[in-house]
């Protein structure tokens, strides 16, 4: 063992306990992931942004809340105001260190509630086949029939406007996609080799879907739903811009392009900075999902 | 025997992450108007070689040799253009499994003709009649029917004649046959078999037959190499196959199960580190 | 006392006008301790009825009995106790994410035992492995391998009736040789009764006392393997399957 490397042990093709399995698949994991430079960039970004999001308090130079009245719409590089400030006068910067908070709570919500509920969905009409999928893809396609952001309009309308609400409303209209992916996955697992020894082990579906079909659809899920964060929080920023988000005062970065609406030809950066800030983290992620792509696709590699 | 194909030194590299790895290291053989036999294990290299034969390593592999000529010329000096006319013009290539080689959602006619079509310039009902007859040369007894259907109605056997016969048309030099019967019935087998050795016979090709099974190389080759990690170690003729002096040649054969001399325990391979080691055999003439 | 009595099995598939009848009034039997092979062309439902037996086949009649004792409909857990299979292809009957230890360490789970970690090593020594190889994922594996592993996952419950559908035909033939011959061992040691099917009249003559010829979903001939040593098939059909392996 002396002599051996620390990158040696992770790499090993001999692992020696449990845990070492796990850390030398992690490690080659990584180095596929390390090799994606664009991904990396990716990673980068989002690592920055929840830095940001963390240390908000530290970072922004002034409070995102504060109005003055006296300086408003500041244009870019103000001494104080290097994004400039609004029509009330906050500083862009401050609220756009604040908005990395709010975006982050957002996506994580999302990504905790539409792929477990499609897969969820999805890994059971699969597995159990018949009228239960006949039901469960019924109901599917009825969600996927309308159109995204109209459908979140309508949840969002009949909840009243708010963060939550918003979230749940893109949640609600998310996840058929992911019901589809993880059936379409399980339909294929269902009929392996694999499945059937187990099943000669006595297994219930319980255990099957939960313990053999569940790792296999989630790394494709993952991947989708990387994919697909840009579009969540389009849609939350879609949401915040016809103000059924979040509400102001609150430094959401969708309703922060839709204050600077007014002020587009006059003072585009009102508008412009939490648009680039959207597109960034938006890139970032995309960015991210093609990688993880490489990684976690159990049908490409080996 | 003029040499159609001439192959020096021929390596295949695969850059990893643990440093590079030689599926293929200097292998040399020629290959006449005859029967070539390519034995040997999964990873010995022996596909590989068939594929690099006709560049088609895929990135980030990388094929190296000193020389590998199709009647004088080199193909690895051809650009990738060049090398697209080779492919198919003058070698042919036949999968292990014809199911994966067909395009599903077009009639067997209309992929034979087009194949045709893109390699000589002619009518449809030239290319039409050209195409029944290459189904009748491999023994396909109603080719109208054929041309009209599509793969998944053929069973195995059948595609594998299909491939056989799309590869023909264009009347290659030389046919590389990546076990071309693995995926088959052994009664089926035997018909493929026949088809290719009339062929070859016929039409004074050069056949490279890439197989596992020693048996049916010993049966159905001229001459056999046999490979072992990415190493030619023996070269002998096909019927003096089962007097190989090779340990791995005589270990292989020792550990097939016989009919005709049952034993309680087949005997194992026990492999020697040297093998890998000693350099590889040509199989030049 | 026999082990496996199949009498009169028909196994379809689909239903109505797509009804396509796999397996025909099938009937044979195999003794306790006897390796009994199904040999025929592929298509011709060898692997069906082990299907059937185990379950993986739901659409079936006749009469299946293991220790002289009717199959039900829906097997107990106690049925696999008893019957295991060991798959064709060992690079798709290994789940890809699951590691060695998980595989055996599940199924030991499922079968009740607590001494997980000791039958664990034992299993992994059985099948000539050893531990090196506890905590390895399939792709770490070679096909022969990876072969062992299913085997020993087949092996975890003490079953008493294993069947094996086509363990050699993915493999290299120096690979064969070592699982025949593991194969051989471990019906000794455990006292096993093998039923094999294989498209490989050589290996079924090593490996089986008895054999059955398939045709279309039939049995066309059953007979000794001293009979198909010595070339004696009285089928046209087995004839000439005989006269192509050779």
């Amino acid at each position: 063992m002396a002599d051996q490397t620390l990158k040696e042990w992770l790499l090993t093709d001999t692992p020696t306990s449990r845990r070492h399995a796990k850390l030398s698949a992690l490690y080659t994991g990584w180095l596929t992931f390390r090799s994606n430079t664009m991904a990396m960039i990716g990673l980068g970004i989002l690592v920055l942004l929840i830095v940001i999001a963390a240390a908000a308090p530290i970072l922004s130079p002034h409070d995102p809340f504060v109005q003055d009245l006296g300086n408003r719409l500041a244009p870019l590089g103000t001494e104080g105001h290097i994004f400039g400030t609004d029509s009330l006068g906050r500083d862009i910067l401050s609220r756009l260190i604040y908005g990395a908070r709010i975006t982050l709570y957002i996506v994580a919500l999302v990504a905790l509630i539409a792929p477990v509920a499609g897969l969820l969905v999805g890994t059971v009409s699969g597995y159990a086949g018949g009228w239960v999928d006949v039901v469960l893809m019924r109901i599917t396609d009825i969600f996927l029939a309308f159109p995204r952001l109209v459908l979140a309009l309508a949840f969002v309308a009949a909840l009243g406007a708010g963060i939550e609400n918003a979230v749940l409303a893109i949640s609600l209209t998310a996840w058929p996609p992911y019901a589809r992916i993880a059936r379409a996955e399980t339909l294929t697992i269902r009929s392996s080799d694999y499945i059937a020894a187990i099943r000669l082990q006595g297994a219930g579906a319980l255990r099957i879907i939960t313990k053999h079909i569940w790792p296999l659809c989630i790394s494709s899920l993952i991947v989708r739903v990387t994919l697909d964060m840009a579009g969540i929080i389009l849609a939350a920023a879609g949401l915040g811009f016809l103000g059924l988000g979040a509400q102001p005062p609150s430094p959401e970065w969708g309703a922060m392009i839709s204050e600077g609406r007014r002020f587009i030809l006059d003072h585009w950066w009102v508008a412009t900075m939490p648009g680039l800030a959207i597109f960034t983290v938006s890139l970032a992620f995309n960015l991210l999902g093609d990688g993880l792509r490489d990684v976690l696709d159990p049908k490409a590699g080996e | 025997m003029d040499k159609l194909l001439d192959i020096e030194n021929l390596w295949v590299k695969f850059p990893t992450r643990q440093g590079v790895f030689d599926a293929v290291r200097g292998v040399s053989f020629t290959l006449g108007r005859e029967r070539l036999g390519i034995v040997g294990e999964s990873g010995s290299g022996k596909s590989m070689t068939g594929r690099a034969i006709l560049r088609l390593i895929r990135p980030p592999g990388i094929v190296d040799a000193d020389h590998i000529s199709l009647e004088g010329v080199d193909l690895l000096k051809k650009s990738e253009k060049e090398m697209r006319a080779v492919r198919g013009q003058r070698i042919s290539m036949v999968m292990q499994d014809p199911k994966f080689s067909l395009n599903p959602v077009m009639t067997i006619g209309n992929q034979i003709i087009e194949a045709y079509r893109l390699h000589s310039k002619t009518s449809k009902s030239a290319a039409y009649a050209k195409s029944l007859e290459m189904l009748e040369a491999v023994s396909i007894r109603d080719p109208e029917r054929v041309m009209r259907a599509y793969p998944h109605e053929m069973s195995g056997g059948m595609g594998q004649r299909i491939m056989i016969a799309m590869m023909l048309i264009p009347n290659p030099e030389i046919l590389i046959a990546d076990e071309p019967t693995s995926a088959l019935d052994v009664s089926v087998q035997r018909q493929v078999l026949d088809i290719m050795d009339k062929l070859v016979k016929e039409r004074g090709m050069g056949l490279i037959f890439i197989s596992h099974d020693l048996n049916l190389v010993a049966d159905f080759c001229d001459r056999v190499l046999i490979m072992y990690a990415g190493r030619i170690v023996e070269v002998c003729r096909a019927d003096k196959l089962h007097e190989a002096k090779h340990p791995y040649t005589q270990g292989l054969l020792n550990s097939l199960p016989r009919l005709d001399a049952p034993k309680d325990r087949l005997d194992v391979l026990k492999r020697d580190p040297v093998w890998s080691e000693a350099p590889s055999v040509s199989g030049r003439t | 006392m026999s082990m496996l009595d199949i009498k009169g099995l028909n196994v379809w598939f689909g239903r109505a006008r797509d009804r396509v009848d796999a397996v025909k009034s099938a009937t044979f039997t195999v003794a306790q301790g006897e390796s009994f092979g199904l040999v025929g062309e592929s298509g011709s439902g060898k692997s069906t009825i082990l299907r059937a037996i185990t379950g993986l086949a739901p659409t079936w009649s006749g009469k299946i009995h293991v220790e002289d004792q009717p199959i039900p409909a829906r097997r107990p857990k106690s049925f696999y106790k008893t019957v295991q299979m060991v798959f064709q292809d060992p690079y798709a009957s290994l789940h890809p994410r699951h590691s060695v230890d998980q595989v055996l360490g599940e199924t030991l789970h499922l079968h009740g035992f607590k001494d997980i970690d000791n039958r664990v090593v034992k299993l992994l020594d059985d099948v000539g492995l050893g531990q090196k190889f506890r905590f390895r994922y399939p792709h770490q594996l070679s096909g022969g391998q990876r072969q062992r592993v299913a085997i020993a996952r087949a092996l975890a419950p003490e079953p008493k009736l294993l069947l094996l559908d086509e363990p050699t035909s993915a493999l290299d033939v120096s690979v064969q040789a070592e699982i025949l011959n593991l194969l051989a061992d471990l019906r000794q040691m455990h006292d096993l009764t093998y039923v094999m099917v294989s498209h490989d009249l050589s290996v079924v003559g090593h490996m089986c006392d008895r054999l059955a010829v398939m045709k279309d979903g039939e049995i066309v001939e059953i007979m000794d393997v001293s009979a198909l040593q010595r070339m004696e098939a009285t089928h046209p059909y087995a004839q000439h399957l005989l006269q192509a392996s050779v």
